[in-house]
């Protein structure tokens, strides 16, 4: 009960600040990734500073016990990165983007989820094909992170310094750049 | 605040931090932010309404269900118990974020134009106006996004924005050669 709660209330939450950053307009996703715009590029590099900042901090501080959940690394997450890039610039969505968007009405989110749904159905079933090749060999050891989360089984790229100094200065030089690159022209 | 909340967009300083506040509570209070396996779960659901031994109990599986499909049946059928149980938290997730997104137009203080819902302009500028040509492309898209996103494991969510906050390798992975794609692609095909 609490869990379908939480669901909605953040699902809500993050739909409409997704629709209100710019993010669910494909003009301003292709303005971005053909360099003619950094509204998105700021957004984007100050959400995951202004985030990972308040993890590391309130985790260090023991105020949460956060969730932490990292994916693991392998040959797919970078030849499945180089087929999502080549759909995202065509299309100008991606898949949380067409959500919001498409709850708004638009129609050209709903044909890009319809292309979605066929895209999954397909990978379904020729998943039993491909689960046996290079595609699914790990890289740094599978769930790997930069710095000690404080999970145990991930592998910890970079031992040795304060784990609060490198997450926290990631962060920061992410939101440094967000404020550095130029303010974006109006549409 | 009811003036803010109506903004058609705010600027990228509002957007960037309160975006990395849903990101920051979702994996303070439940998990990381995740979309692209409600796609799988939803083919899934309409799959099993038609054959209905896509998805069974199983007690000798992890999660209580099997399925034939290799894919459902993977991690001891996790997708295959959200199949058959489809009222949970991720699930419901995304359906509330159909209900953001409308929310965030319906209170809007200006609409946008017709023509910008119909196309952007930038695909209008590159290829025409033709409708038939944009829902073609814009299928292809979807259909590229969601292989990829699910061979790659996540999204620009899950691995993007919820993996870099967690200085997950994986996320800066995904993050890196999305954009070394995507950057020429688009400055390829959309030149003027």
């Amino acid at each position: 009960m609490t869990q379908t709660v939480l669901a909605i209330v953040f699902g809500l939450l993050f739909g409409f600040v997704l629709y209100r950053s710019g993010a669910a307009n494909p003009q301003r996703i292709i303005d971005m990734l053909r360099l003619k715009d950094a509204h998105l590029v700021k957004v984007i590099l100050m959400a995951i500073g202004t985030s990972s900042l308040l993890l590391f901090i309130s985790a260090n501080m023991g105020l949460i016990a956060p969730h932490f959940s990292v994916k693991t690394a392998y040959v797919g997450v970078v030849v499945g990165a180089v087929i999502f890039g080549a759909g995202w610039a065509l299309s100008g969505f991606c898949l949380g983007t067409s959500v919001a968007v498409a709850g708004t009405g638009r129609k050209d989110a709903w044909v890009f989820i319809l292309g979605g749904l066929l895209g999954a159905f397909v990978y379904m079933v020729i998943y039993s094909d491909i689960k046996d090749t290079v595609l699914f060999d790990k890289l740094f050891d599978g769930k790997a992170t930069l710095v000690d989360t404080g999970v145990s089984n991930y592998h910890i790229l970079i031992e040795g310094v304060s784990t609060m100094s490198v997450a926290g200065g990631l962060a920061i030089l992410f939101i440094i750049i967000a404020f550095i690159l130029p303010a974006s022209k109006k549409i | 605040m009811i003036g803010f909340l109506r903004n058609r967009e705010w600027n990228w300083l509002s957007s960037g931090i309160l975006l990395g506040l849903v990101f920051f509570v979702t994996v303070a209070v439940v998990k990381p932010i995740g979309v692209s396996t409600q796609f799988v779960i939803l083919d899934g659901i309409v799959w099993n309404s038609i054959s209905k031994d896509l998805v069974v109990k199983d007690e000798k599986a992890k999660k209580g269900y099997s399925s034939p499909n290799t894919y459902l049946n993977k991690s001891g059928g996790k997708y295959a118990k959200n199949i058959a149980n489809p009222v949970n938290y991720s699930f419901i997730f995304v359906i509330a974020m159909f209900m953001g997104g409308f929310l965030a137009y319906r209170l809007q203080s200006s609409p946008d134009s017709k023509e910008d819902r119909s196309m952007p302009k930038v695909w209008r500028d590159n290829f025409g106006s033709s409708s038939t040509k944009r829902y073609l492309f814009v299928f292809l898209g979807g259909f590229l996004v969601l292989v990829g996103a699910r061979l790659a494991g996540g999204c620009s969510s899950g691995h993007m924005m919820s993996g870099m906050m967690q200085t997950s390798v994986s996320g800066y992975m995904f993050a890196i050669v999305t954009f070394l794609v995507a950057v020429p692609t688009a400055r390829i095909l959309y030149k003027r």
